[in-house]
């Protein structure tokens, strides 16, 4: 669905991304990791197409995204911090994307994570007066709104207390189990655990391994993923 | 024997005079032509003229008559001829209209020409398409009174002035109406005249045009929208009161210029929308009080030749610049004025500012320099510029100054 | 795209700063037609509101206001949109709020107390010039990440442009004051947004005869149908040339 073909990104000095391909296939949950600073946000926006790759292109369903934005109709975005207009409030920013997104084939939005939240009672109150954690719920609701094929997930659970995080994951599960495109990235492994199906591990912008989650425990014999991480940055 | 001769002929003159006689002109009248009305007629006759259009090439006057026309009668001089030449002292023109004199740019044909004689009075005529309007040569002790003159041609070359003195002396000017000419008014070698209550307005060079004429004044006239004002040059005694020069804007038109003055008055006039309300030159020892400056470009444009002037009471009122110099070296008083851009206070409260007041700007003095620089005319960087020269003035003359600034304006 | 726009307009004029702006500018406006004697002179007073306050205000709100949505942005950016029409959404919204607040404030009292052609062209600049410091502001915002940087960039293209601008034409004109540099003057204006507006507003206060030789000039230029139109032009140049490079540059823009 998602194919990243020999992507490199350059920030000045820091190549952020050096030849990156992946593919990433409708029904697959794949968490990318790396330490901070590998690229894992780069790449992501990359497919988003809020960075312009300087080499190499990434296709969605065999469309190349570099003159498109309508593709991303099918993508649901949340992103590691949640940055909104501060003068709005929850409702207004709910309302906006909406009517932005709105078209025929998504007349019916999916707000189960609104009102799972909460924030249905919070709707009245502008984005400068939320906390971190509600910043998140605002996201992680913007981002099922619309049933999207595809979610990409940075960060989600960052901020978020273990009822909300337990709230998400379920959520999670959920959409995958309905054939979705899920791509996570995150610091926290054990929470990725029974979530993915697939890894990603990128180091300094350079992908390292993209393997299944069966084949990761074959080849570490580690049943935890967080161990199984853990043993292959040690192998290095 | 001598002596009753000499009685009766005294008597007999007498009789003359007293029975001057009215000879009429005109398609019903005895004279069908005004011309030989004139010849039949003796010094002192009347010459009536009837109502009607007259088309007699050129009239000559040579006896001291008193023509009259009734209804204003037409002469017409076919764009060709002068119309009326008067070579004789003492007549009276009045009530005609004369119309359409010839164009020359070799001689200076007028409507009515006056040939070095004294004491002609023309009087309530009305002049329309006329080279030169009237034009006197050479006059003494003439008048000429409540005329319209009215012309209207495009260029300098193709109009005359509309009442022209030459070599005159004691003229007397007043009541005319006088537009569309080249020089309203000219007046070159003319002495101890006056001109006074005319009104010379959309003249195509100068309302007024007044050179090598000592000794005279002008008073309560009134000079609007002229190409280029008035001019007084090269004269001393003039004496300037009560008139208003208004309207006059172009590239190089001002209210009043003088030049090579001295020893002359300018009071009481008012100055009103013009380029520059007085520009002067080579000016000495004049007066310049109690007059208006209102909503002109320069107030005053007055350059490094001028010394010794009194300039003081005047209102200067919504001017761009207040005064306009072309030098650092001020031989000139300016005080005692009202500035309505004064900025300074009056702690003692005797309705004097305590501080001086510099009339020039300093943007006045870059445009002087550097005419081109007019573009950036109320930008923020020339405004800023004259602030800081009027907290520290480097380029504006310093001696240019008004030590007693009036708080309010003078009741004028 | 209108639904952009619209968001964006009713984010600005929620913004205490156009709300002071405006405020300000009817307070100034009013007073100078009250306290001044003849609606010429208020006029005068005015210019100096047009030709200095609305660029300063225009491109320093809008750039702080960019770099301040660039979270706005980088929502929508997200959002299945085209970066174009995001770009052009927020300048049609800055512009329409910024020249709102203009006419409310300085438009209306004009309308009221002075409607004579002077009047209507100091509006009609001030309109064009609230357009092309935003269109510029847009260009310094996308150049630099760095929102100082950025508010630096413009303080000083403001400053240029009604400052040193006019210092280097005089320099110039003083260099070169032998020669003559009066038709040079009606190309060199077309340089500066600023000084083009002022030059045509003066020259519908009639006061062109005071410029002299190079007034005449000017007014044979602006004056006539034509050269009014190529005024117009050029100022219509200055608005889309800064907008159409800042969205060159922005659609390449890593958010």
């Amino acid at each position: 669905m998602i194919i990243a073909n020999n992507v490199s990104k350059r920030f000045s000095k820091l190549q952020a991304l050096n030849n990156v391909s992946v593919t990433c296939n409708r029904g697959e949950c794949i968490a990318l990791i790396g330490p901070n600073g590998s690229g894992k946000t780069t790449f992501i926006k990359s497919i988003l197409g809020m960075v312009v790759p300087d080499s190499g292109f990434i296709t969605f369903n065999g469309k190349n995204i570099s003159h498109d934005w309508l593709y991303r109709e099918q993508i649901g975005y949340m992103p590691q911090i949640g940055n909104y207009p501060e003068q709005m409030t929850i409702g207004q920013l709910f309302g906006m994307i909406k009517d932005i997104r709105k078209n025929k084939s998504n007349t019916n939005c999916d707000e189960e994570l609104i009102t799972a939240f909460g924030l249905d009672q919070l709707m009245h109150k502008r984005m400068r007066t939320l906390s971190g954690g509600t910043r998140q719920k605002v996201s992680a609701a913007l981002a099922f709104l619309f049933n999207p094929a595809v979610l990409i997930l940075d960060e989600p659970t960052a901020g978020l207390d273990p009822v909300a995080s337990e709230i998400l994951k379920e959520k999670i599960i959920n959409e995958k189990q309905k054939g979705k495109l899920i791509l996570i990235t995150s610091h926290i492994l054990s929470e990725l655990d029974g979530l993915v199906t697939q890894v990603i591990y990128m180091q300094d912008g350079s992908l390292v391994f993209h393997k299944t989650i069966e084949n990761l425990r074959k080849d570490t014999g580690e049943e935890k993923l967080a161990k199984a991480i853990a043993s292959v940055m040690q192998k290095k | 024997m001598r002596k009753k001769i000499f009685i009766s002929a005294c008597f007999f003159f007498a009789c003359i005079a007293v029975s001057a006689r009215v000879i009429k002109a005109g398609k019903h009248q005895a004279y069908p032509s005004i011309q030989q009305a004139i010849d039949a007629s003796v010094p002192g006759d009347t010459v009536w003229v009837e109502a009607g259009v007259y088309r007699e090439k050129n009239i000559v006057i040579k006896k001291s008559i008193f023509l009259s026309g009734d209804h204003y009668p037409v002469l017409d001089g076919e764009h060709h001829y002068e119309i009326l030449s008067v070579k004789a002292p003492n007549v009276t023109i009045k009530g005609f209209k004369l119309m359409n004199s010839g164009i020359s740019s070799l001689e200076d044909i007028a409507g009515l020409k006056i040939y070095n004689v004294s004491g002609v009075v023309v009087d309530s005529n009305i002049l329309q398409n006329t080279f030169f309007g009237i034009y006197v040569q050479g006059g003494k002790n003439c008048i000429i009174t409540n005329n319209q003159l009215k012309a209207s041609s495009q260029t300098e070359q193709q109009s005359g002035n509309g009442i022209h003195c030459w070599k005159c002396d004691s003229m007397q000017i007043t009541g005319n109406n006088i537009s569309g000419h080249r020089d309203g008014i000219y007046f070159e070698f003319v002495t101890n005249s006056i001109i006074w209550r005319n009104i010379s307005t959309h003249n195509i060079r100068y309302g007024l045009h007044f050179m090598f004429s000592n000794n005279d004044a002008y008073i309560t006239n009134v000079f609007q929208n002229n190409g280029a004002g008035v001019s007084v040059m090269f004269t001393r005694g003039v004496k300037m009161f009560n008139n208003r020069f208004e309207d006059n804007w172009g590239d190089g038109a001002f209210g009043l210029l003088l030049k090579e003055i001295s020893d002359s008055y300018v009071i009481g006039n008012k100055f009103i929308d013009n380029t520059s309300g007085i520009f002067m030159e080579g000016v000495s020892r004049v007066q310049i009080e109690r007059n208006e400056f209102k909503k002109n470009g320069w107030g005053m444009k007055i350059q490094a030749s001028c010394m010794d002037n009194k300039i003081a009471e005047n209102n200067f009122l919504a001017n761009t610049f207040d005064v306009g110099t072309n030098g650092s070296l001020v031989l000139n008083s300016f005080d005692g004025n009202y500035w309505d851009k004064y900025e300074g206070y009056d702690l003692n409260k005797d309705n004097r500012g305590d501080i001086p007041y510099h009339p020039v700007s300093l943007f006045s003095v870059i445009v002087e320099k550097n005419p081109p620089s007019m573009m950036l005319f109320r930008s923020f960087m020339t405004s800023l510029m004259d602030k800081a020269e009027k907290i520290l003035p480097s380029l504006t003359p310093e001696n240019l100054k008004d030590d007693f600034p009036y708080m309010k304006p003078l009741p004028l | 795209m209108k639904k952009i726009t619209k968001y964006v307009i009713a984010d600005i004029l929620r913004n205490k700063i156009v709300i002071g702006y405006t405020a300000f500018l009817l307070v100034i406006s009013l007073s100078v037609f009250n306290l001044e004697d003849n609606s010429t002179k208020g006029l005068l007073s005015l210019l100096n509101i047009i030709l200095i306050i609305v660029p300063l205000v225009c491109i320093i709100f809008s750039t702080i206001y960019i770099y301040n949505s660039s979270e706005f942005v980088e929502l929508l950016v997200s959002q299945p949109l085209h970066r174009r029409n995001i770009w052009i959404s927020l300048f049609t919204g800055l512009v329409s709020s910024l020249a709102f607040a203009f006419f409310a404030g300085v438009g209306i009292p004009i309308i009221l107390y002075a409607p004579s052609a002077t009047g209507m062209i100091m509006l009609a600049m001030g309109l064009i010039l609230s357009v092309i410091f935003v269109a510029i502001a847009m260009l310094a915002a996308v150049i630099t990440r760095d929102k100082a940087k950025g508010i630096g960039i413009s303080i000083l293209l403001w400053l240029y442009f009604s400052l040193l601008f006019d210092g280097i034409v005089l320099f110039l004109l003083f260099q070169f004051q032998d020669y003559p540099l009066e038709k040079a003057m009606v190309v060199v204006s077309a340089f500066n947004p600023i000084d083009l507006g002022r030059i045509l507003i003066l020259l519908k206060m009639d006061i062109s005869a005071l410029m002299g030789y190079t007034g005449a000039i000017f007014k044979d230029f602006f004056g006539t149908g034509l050269g009014f139109s190529i005024s117009l032009a050029i100022l219509f140049l200055w608005m889309i040339i800064p907008t159409w490079l800042s969205l060159r540059k922005f659609n390449k823009k890593d958010l």
